[in-house]
């Protein structure tokens, strides 16, 4: 039987994929350019017996997710710019109780309300610094419908497995452009299952480190009780200032990521072989690279690309692997620098890198990326 | 290359974005080719400009936007005035002949023109499938999908109730445009 395909918006492909990850649970409160989201889903949640709740403001969605993840559901919600600056203390929240859940945020021009239809990629430092203290960070950028489809599976599966919030963050090009969807069937794509505890419920500690970095969360109604807070805990998850016990698990948390970076990031790597020019592209930027250096191969220029498909944790590895062999490195981006701050710090100088920065709510073109292609001597 | 670019461009609520999408369902559902469909339009849901995007071609499509059009559907005089700029020499523009009366008089283009909006209003019986007389326009001048491809894409994307309207609407498009181009 072939497969069944269709051609979908990137946020209309963003709901199937919650749906396909097992998603059961979505509040949010809707705004351009994320809104099919929330379309898609307040259709489709109820008919496989899920809930979909629309919430007076984005704080309140952030609030409701990790409370139904609590309950046991697998939850995501979906917003923008402005929402996303609303939801980062509860997204602090999530990340210190280590709650599992989807943040999927589509990147539109800003700072504040911004250019609600204008594409933007200016949120990627807000995935990792937005909400205050250390925290584990992963956020992917997808660069076409089915890749955000795939992505927001790949999501779910890390909140579940690492315990921990996941965002998503397709820019507002990826989000709303069109193309045709292969939908695996059932099965095909591997769903982490979350790691519910094996000890009964008087013996129940929520960060119960002995087994292992990330503990097994219970279920609320499932017979198990347990504190759940924002203060920095114990494993009973009753708040503490110890100073051990509180730099432990500060540590821990980091580590749950940290320690697991080869399993998390992801990336692409296009004609990087013999590579003298390294563009650095993610999200839809990444499209305008790829013509990019297609044109200048046909030109004999020898140029590759490093696609981010993982943008936290970054891929330090990799980039300084690149920095080590290549003569420079070109950075398109959507906003006015932020990936090429990380570039710079993984290529400790040792090779220029090249911004190209714009946010005027028009995408980076192929040209202006080959005409900085030739700028690397 | 095969890249093939179409540009549907007008004002909100014309329906151009809902033709773009047709039009690239068309060609990635119904005609086996690749297609990317994109969109920028401004705040207001009637009324400003709107732009709805399509890249046609047998290999996967990297930049999902426009770089030289092949053809361009402009429903206003202002979306005519921006967006002939990158129109390819010896590309194809069609117009509304009412609402486009000034017709750009530098580049060489094969301007197609006919009352499309009245069409719809007159023709078919009903303004609001103008953008699928457009799009059925836009089928017979750029030969990208098939007539019955293009056909089974518009009538998958309707409700019921409209399939014959739109039907109508797709099938005088097609054929006005043949006859405007002759």
């Amino acid at each position: 039987m072939s497969k069944k395909v269709a051609f979908l918006q990137g946020n209309e492909a963003a709901a199937h994929g919650a749906l396909y990850a097992g998603c059961d649970f979505f509040a949010g409160y809707p705004i351009t350019p994320s809104t099919e989201v929330s379309e898609v889903l307040s259709a489709e949640l109820p008919k496989i017996g899920g809930k979909f709740m629309q919430m007076e403001d984005e704080i309140a969605a952030m609030a409701a997710i990790l409370g139904a993840s609590l309950a046991g559901a697998k939850v995501c919600t979906s917003t923008s710019g402005p929402g996303l600056s609303l939801k980062q203390e509860l997204i602090g929240y999530g990340c210190i109780a280590e709650i599992p859940c989807v943040v999927y945020n589509v990147m539109r021009g800003g700072p504040s309300t911004g250019m609600p239809t204008g594409p933007s990629q200016s949120d990627v430092m807000s995935a990792k610094w937005g909400t205050h203290g250390d925290h584990p960070a992963i956020c992917l950028t997808p660069a076409s419908v089915q890749e955000t489809y795939e992505e927001v599976i790949r999501a779910f599966n890390l909140a579940e497995k690492y315990r921990t919030p996941v965002m998503v963050m397709p820019d507002e090009i990826v989000a709303h452009m069109r193309e045709r969807v292969v939908f695996p069937e059932k099965g095909e794509i591997a769903i982490v299952p979350r790691k519910s505890p094996t000890v009964p419920p008087e013996q129940y500690k929520p960060y119960d480190t002995s087994f292992g970095d990330v503990p097994p969360l219970a279920a609320f109604g499932s017979g198990y009780k347990f504190h759940v807070t924002g203060l920095n805990k114990m494993q009973d998850g009753f708040p503490t200032t110890k100073a051990d016990v509180v730099q432990a698990e500060e540590e821990r948390q980091i580590r749950k990521v940290d320690a697991n970076i080869d399993d998390i990031v992801t990336f692409e790597e296009y004609m990087l072989d013999d590579a003298e020019v390294v563009v650095v592209a993610y999200g839809s930027t990444s499209r305008s690279a790829r013509f990019a250096v297609n044109v200048a191969r046909e030109q004999g220029i020898k140029a590759g690309m490093f696609r981010i498909k993982t943008f936290w944790p970054f891929p330090d590895k990799q980039i300084k692997a690149l920095a080590a062999k290549v003569k420079g490195i070109v950075i398109p981006e959507m906003n006015l620098g932020m990936c090429s701050l990380e570039l710079e710090r993984c290529a400790q100088g040792k090779v220029p890198v090249l911004g190209i920065f714009r946010v005027d709510g028009e995408p980076i073109n192929p040209d202006q990326i080959l005409a900085k292609i030739k700028e690397v001597k | 290359m095969s890249r093939y670019e179409l540009r549907f461009s007008g004002s909100g609520g014309q329906g151009l974005i809902t033709a773009g999408i047709i039009m690239a369902k068309a060609a990635s559902i119904y005609e086996g080719k690749q297609a990317v469909q994109s969109q920028s339009y401004g705040p207001e849901a009637r009324g400003g400009s709107s732009k709805s995007e399509v890249i046609i071609s047998d290999e996967s499509i990297d930049y999902p936007k426009a770089t030289a059009v092949d053809a361009l559907l402009a429903m206003t005089q202002e979306a005519c005035d921006k967006y002939t700029h990158d129109l390819k020499e010896g590309g194809i523009l069609l117009v509304d002949s009412d609402l486009v009366p000034k017709l750009p008089t530098t580049g060489n283009f094969k301007i197609i023109s006919f009352p499309i909006i009245n069409t719809a209003k007159n023709d078919v019986g009903r303004e609001i499938v103008a953008n699928i007389v457009a799009l059925g326009a836009m089928v017979a001048l750029t030969g990208q999908v098939s007539r019955e491809n293009a056909e089974k894409a518009v009538l998958s994307s309707v409700p019921e109730a409209f399939i014959e309207l739109n039907r109508k609407a797709f099938s005088i498009g097609f054929e006005k445009a043949l006859a405007a181009s002759a």
